[in-house]
């Protein structure tokens, strides 16, 4: 790419995940140095000191599912500002393992409320209470929602986390100013 | 007029904070909190699964530490199968883990914390970051990036792939280590103890001078300091806090040492923590204030992780990581007090962790191709403790006659030192901020105090997973019991 073009400028979000997704793309190693040259990390909570997410941002990974009322703005903040939003990993794509609290919907009070009440009131030692401070602390949404159940998504990279490899793929087809064709088990495996 | 400042997110940490700073009506500081925002409640989500899934669903708890959890699901299922695991499968998890401590320092060091000093705490802020890293310091940047790579890659040739993997079973480990893997590991070996001399190098030069006062003043406090330690009180990071009495090694096990030195308790085993350690609410945090019980709370503040290990043990016992640690301890004193003494911390664990890794790959019997033992169950309960890169991690399981599980509870290395960050959050403030605090803060300022977090390294999807022991709700009706769950829930 010559040095005319202007350079990507790329975004990395978690919402509700592990930081695997981004340990992955830290894995991406010494190429991180070649995508340097063609990309300017405009906003990331591993590689940027950026507060607020900022506008034209040509591509965002979304790493996690929307478990609560921080994820669920930040996701349309988001998706106001970027062009090609990409669902990055598996809990994104599916909610996955935050997902799993969904099973205890049907419970009373719901699940938000279950995981809760065990969490803060049943196994507290001292002070048992839900920590619910306004205006510091995000209320956790009943259901924990996949990203395309909330806003649009243009891309999905599966994987729990995506390798290091199908990340570069992703990018490199991005740069290339390509929707990527993800195929086969190497590209498509969940997990 | 009150006012509130926050520092909304924290960045440069793993997972989703802001802090607050509290003002009087004269503007002048009276309380400092590091907010901890997000909860999923996992522990949850394990009741009624075998015992054997531990492993693989407890490593997603974390992608920074996967390994952490991997191994002390392994650990919590060893004694339930009440097997000891093969020589071989023992060490091979032991080179496992050191790996994962140096990966996951690295990234700490490099990744994260090093662009405040190496770049500024006063840097241009869209710059102070890894990239601007690799921008300004190229060579030290690369350095990093392939001392990461390389406790990844040791992770990958054991596991089978770096982040996630499920090789660390009860009873042993799926796959013993091929030459041709060991040897390869042994010949990136020299690259990677380069790179950990050429960040103490820097970063001793750091501490001799620009970074002095940080290090006298950033989150300086008596507090308790937990950890393993081996026999003789040597520095340890996985065994001896969960075997049965008879096999515990003299000395070994959890130790507890108080600010002035002293050994409050030592050879505390897992089985016993809730004789120990107890847990606050705060409404202010999703993140539970763990605390030493014998002195209550907030009194019992205790901290963990890599300073933590380096106060408590008497030794590393590998000659170039005890002189690092004879370094680290002519700085600060036998037992370190300052936060800011994390960063070194680290970076003398990545050399005792190169250290072990050669040590271990250089031991005949790592070939052994028996790493696992077999068992059916033979427990119902059973505590797994060893030592995460963050402190000393906890899994503990109830399961029914037929192996699922009934409870679980996870006491994370992070949450421990969740009374020691909101401490340094508030001390640093002290420290940097003007009294009384100008209408306008200069970003500078702020990121210092972000960075009495950085201190800690905290794993924040990790540490909210504490939530403790869960009975089972979900009645299960087959064999079968994932899928049908699933089906009942739905």
């Amino acid at each position: 790419m010559s040095s005319a073009t202007p350079k990507l400028r790329l975004a990395t979000v978690w919402l509700a995940g592990c930081s695997g997704c981004h340990m992955s793309f830290l894995d991406l190693d010494e190429w991180l140095f070649d995508l340097a040259e063609v990309a300017d990390i405009v906003y990331s909570p591993v590689a940027s000191d950026a507060k607020t997410y900022p506008d034209n941002v040509d591509v965002c990974l979304v790493e996690g599912a929307v478990a609560n009322a921080d994820n669920l703005a930040m996701a349309r903040t988001l998706r106001e500002r970027t062009r090609v939003v990409v669902a990055f990993g598996d809990c994104a794509i599916s909610a996955h393992v935050p997902g799993l609290r969904n099973r205890l919907a049907a419970e009373p009070g719901g699940g938000a409320a279950a995981v809760l009440e065990r969490a803060y009131l049943e196994l507290a030692d001292r002070q048992p209470q839900i920590p619910s401070a306004s205006g510091l602390l995000p209320v956790l949404l009943e259901r924990v929602l996949p990203l395309h159940e909330v806003i649009a998504v243009e891309l999905w990279l599966p994987g729990c986390p995506p390798p290091a490899a199908r990340i570069r793929l992703v990018l490199e087809a991005l740069l290339r100013g390509e929707l990527p064709q993800l195929e086969g088990p190497e590209g498509l495996r969940f997990g | 007029m009150t006012r509130t400042i926050t520092i909304d997110p924290v960045t440069r940490i793993e997972g989703h904070a802001r802090i607050t700073l509290q003002l009087d009506a004269d503007s002048h500081l009276v309380e400092a909190r590091f907010h901890v925002t997000e909860f999923r409640g996992f522990e949850r989500f394990c009741e009624g699964r075998p015992f054997q899934e531990m492993a693989a669903i407890t490593s997603r708890i974390c992608g920074i530490c996967p390994v952490s959890h991997l191994l002390a699901a392994a650990r919590t299922g060893d004694r339930l199968l009440a097997v000891r695991i093969p020589p071989a499968a023992a060490k091979l998890r032991r080179l496992l883990n050191l790996a994962q401590i140096s990966q996951s320092h690295a990234l700490s060091f490099f990744h994260l914390s090093s662009p405040d000093f190496l770049l500024g705490w006063d840097s241009d802020p869209a710059r102070r970051n890894v990239f601007g890293l690799m921008a300004a310091e190229p060579e030290l940047a690369r350095a990093g990036i392939r001392l990461r790579q390389f406790g990844q890659g040791i992770i990958e040739r054991l596991a089978g792939r770096r982040i996630h993997s499920a090789w660390a079973v009860p009873g042993g480990v799926r796959s013993p280590l091929s030459l041709e893997d060991r040897d390869r590991i042994l010949k990136d070996l020299p690259e990677a103890m380069a790179a950990a001399a050429l960040a103490l190098e820097r970063f001793q030069r750091l501490l001799d001078g620009p970074l002095q006062p940080e290090m006298n003043s950033f989150g300086h406090f008596p507090s308790l300091f937990m950890a393993l330690v081996g026999p003789g009180g040597r520095w340890e990071h996985l065994d001896g806090g969960d075997d049965a009495g008879e096999e515990q090694a003299a000395g070994s096990g959890l130790r507890i040492v108080a600010a002035d030195g002293r050994v409050l308790a030592e050879g505390l085993r897992g089985d016993d923590y809730p004789t120990f350690l107890a847990e606050a609410v705060e409404p202010w945090s999703y993140l539970k204030f763990p605390y030493y019980r014998p002195l209550g709370y907030p009194e019992g503040i205790y901290r963990v992780g890599p300073l933590a290990r380096l106060n408590v043990c008497e030794r590393i016992g590998t000659p170039w990581a005890d002189a690092e640690l004879a370094d680290l301890r002519q700085r600060c004193g036998r037992v370190a007090l300052s936060s800011f003494a994390y960063h070194q911390a680290r970076l003398v664990e990545i050399v005792a962790c190169l250290e072990g890794i050669e040590a271990l790959l250089h031991d005949p019997e790592l070939q052994d191709p028996h790493v696992r033992a077999r068992a059916s169950l033979n427990a119902h309960e059973a505590v797994g403790v060893g030592e995460a890169p963050r402190g000393t991690l906890f899994h503990h399981y109830r399961v029914d006659e037929r192996g699922l599980i009934t409870r679980v509870n996870l006491i994370i290395a992070t949450g421990q030192n969740n009374l020691a960050m909101n401490l340094t959050v508030l001390e640093i403030a002290r420290e940097v901020l003007p009294d009384p605090v100008p209408d306008s803060i200069p970003e500078a300022l702020l990121n210092r105090i972000e960075a009495g977090i950085r201190c800690f390294d905290p794993c924040l999807s990790c540490s909210t997973h504490a939530a403790g022991a869960m009975p089972i709700r979900l009645e299960l009706r087959a064999a079968d019991s994932r899928l049908l769950a699933e089906q009942v829930r739905n």
